[in-house]
């Protein structure tokens, strides 16, 4: 493949991740196996599969939360091997990695107030972004007085805010009700849009997958997980779920799942 | 009967039939072995009129208080280093699971013999009692901080040493509230079990030494000015919890129960 060398482009060669079951060589059990990937800065992606097929494990690598058992995964031409903040994670569960001791603004200027940036420029950017997914009015307020939906808005701003070049999303919006979820989907395709992140949103729901994504990878059933298969997805946003090329698209990764 | 129902009236009526029960035990069996509200009134007058009970208050109380203080300062870092290091935990928590089961008082002559009969050893062994429970709940505490908290401030750029100050110990503040709260409890039990054996002044000396004069009614004084002294400083210190760490997640129990 050749793709332009941007400096976040994500290259993912022969990626593996496994724990020995045994004590023999041999007992080795791989979670993911020989994944290979290349992801282009800007783009969208959506790592789509079952349950337990790995998808978080091969995010949480991206991350640097998990280290690698075999092959390469480089942002741009850095080795990843530890968390860094040019790759932003914005978690499932809002209550485990939101800071209940925090207000909401706060919160958003976490990360500023570890780079010691002076109180003033912190609110500025804590203003913006709070006011990029909406949370204006609730910037004082805790956590726990939030909804679900207003946790994972400033989980959300709180990774802006730090200008990452690249979006992890692992599920964000699976915990969230029908309506809230659709609208979630909405704003972070506007989000992203506006902000030009290189988005990774792992999801289990095709419908999902295909309102995001500009690319859709296909993971296995694990274990010795891969991703078998990339679909390309040029339908124009805001997508319609209605529409007959989103219908044969589902219908064409539903199968995928079937067989 | 509603009216039963408000709260002043019940408590109020609760308060009577205990005084009632009380006051029928006296009656029951003489004053010299129960010594009914009014006695102990009396001697709590008498006690109070030559200066002792307050003399002796004081000294229970600061004796309490220095060592509760003085043990939770060194127990809370402590805690916090073996909740996050692993190899001083693996190293550490056998040890202090054996330890933790040998009560203060058990430790009184050998602390005399260390520290001297005077004002040390008591002190010292106050901080033996609050030490073991809030290193084991700071240790608790700092456990069971998700993952996510540390991995999202990692990705967020925070350092370490950024992350134990503004993740760990903020995430472990109600486990430290409930240790440190909880070794307040047991500071009163083992210092009056230390002025009982080896002093000559304080509440537990005042207890003890009553039985040379078979006044019970001091006995009764005594016993009531802890549970004072205990729901005294038990609500100070909630109210605080309740005022300057409302955000960090402590809850009162009076709180709760409203």
């Amino acid at each position: 493949m050749s793709l332009p060398a941007t400096s976040h482009t994500i290259h993912i060669e022969q990626l593996r991740k496994s724990y020995n079951v045994g004590a023999a060589v041999t007992d080795v059990h791989y979670i993911i196996k020989d994944v290979n990937l290349v992801i282009r800065g800007g783009e969208f992606f959506v790592l789509l599969g079952p349950s337990g097929c790995g998808k978080s494990t091969l995010l949480n690598m991206i991350a640097g939360f998990v280290s690698k058992s075999g092959g390469r995964l480089r942002v741009g031409n850095t080795e990843v091997n530890k968390p860094g903040s040019d790759r932003a994670v914005v978690f499932q569960q809002a209550d485990s990695s939101l800071f209940p001791w925090l207000t909401v603004r706060e919160n958003v200027e976490f990360g500023l107030r570890m780079k010691k940036m002076p109180r003033s420029e912190r609110r500025s950017v804590s203003d913006r972004y709070i006011g990029l997914v909406g949370l204006n009015g609730h910037e004082e307020k805790f956590p726990k007085e939030l909804s679900g939906g207003m946790k994972q808005r400033v989980q959300l701003a709180r990774v802006l805010a730090n200008d990452p070049a690249i979006l992890l999303m692992d599920e964000p919006f699976g915990a969230l009700d029908a309506m809230t979820r659709r609208t979630m989907q909405k704003e972070l395709v506007q989000i992203w849009r506006e902000t030009h992140k290189t988005v990774i949103f792992v999801t289990h729901d095709i419908q999902e997958a295909l309102l995001l994504g500009e690319r859709i990878g296909i993971m296995s059933v694990g274990p010795s997980s891969n991703i078998t298969d990339i679909y390309d997805n040029t339908l124009a946003y805001p997508r319609d779920v209605a529409a007959s090329e989103f219908y044969a698209l589902y219908n064409r990764i539903q199968s995928h799942f079937e067989e | 009967m509603k009216w039963v129902e408000k709260k002043w009236v019940s408590v109020t009526l609760l308060w009577l039939a205990a005084l009632c029960i009380w006051q029928l035990g006296a009656v029951i069996y003489g004053p010299d072995v129960i010594p009914g509200p009014w006695t102990t009134l009396l001697g709590g007058r008498e006690l109070l009129e030559d200066g002792t009970l307050m003399q002796y208050i004081g000294i229970s109380f600061y004796r309490v208080l220095v060592g509760w203080v003085l043990g939770s300062l060194i127990a809370i870092p402590v805690g916090l280093i073996i909740g996050k290091v692993n190899v001083i935990r693996i190293f550490a928590e056998p040890f202090l699971n054996f330890i933790r089961f040998i009560p203060p008082i058990a430790f009184i002559t050998l602390f005399l013999v260390w520290f001297g009969i005077g004002e040390q050893s008591k002190i010292a062994l106050i901080m033996y009692a609050t030490f073991f429970i809030v290193v084991l709940n700071t240790l608790t505490g700092v456990m069971s901080v998700e993952d996510d908290k540390i991995r999202s401030a990692h990705s967020m750029g925070a350092s370490e040493w950024q992350i134990l100050l503004h993740v760990i110990v903020p995430a472990t503040i109600p486990y430290i509230f409930t240790g440190v709260r909880l070794a307040m409890g047991t500071s009163y039990m083992a210092i009056i079990g230390a002025e009982m054996i080896a002093s000559n002044e304080g509440v537990g000396y005042l207890i003890w030494n009553s039985r040379l004069f078979f006044r019970t009614d001091w006995i009764f004084v005594g016993l009531f000015c802890l549970g004072f002294m205990g729901f005294f400083t038990d609500r100070v210190f909630n109210w605080f919890g309740k005022k300057v760490l409302y955000r960090y997640g402590v809850v009162s129990v009076a709180a709760k129960r409203r």
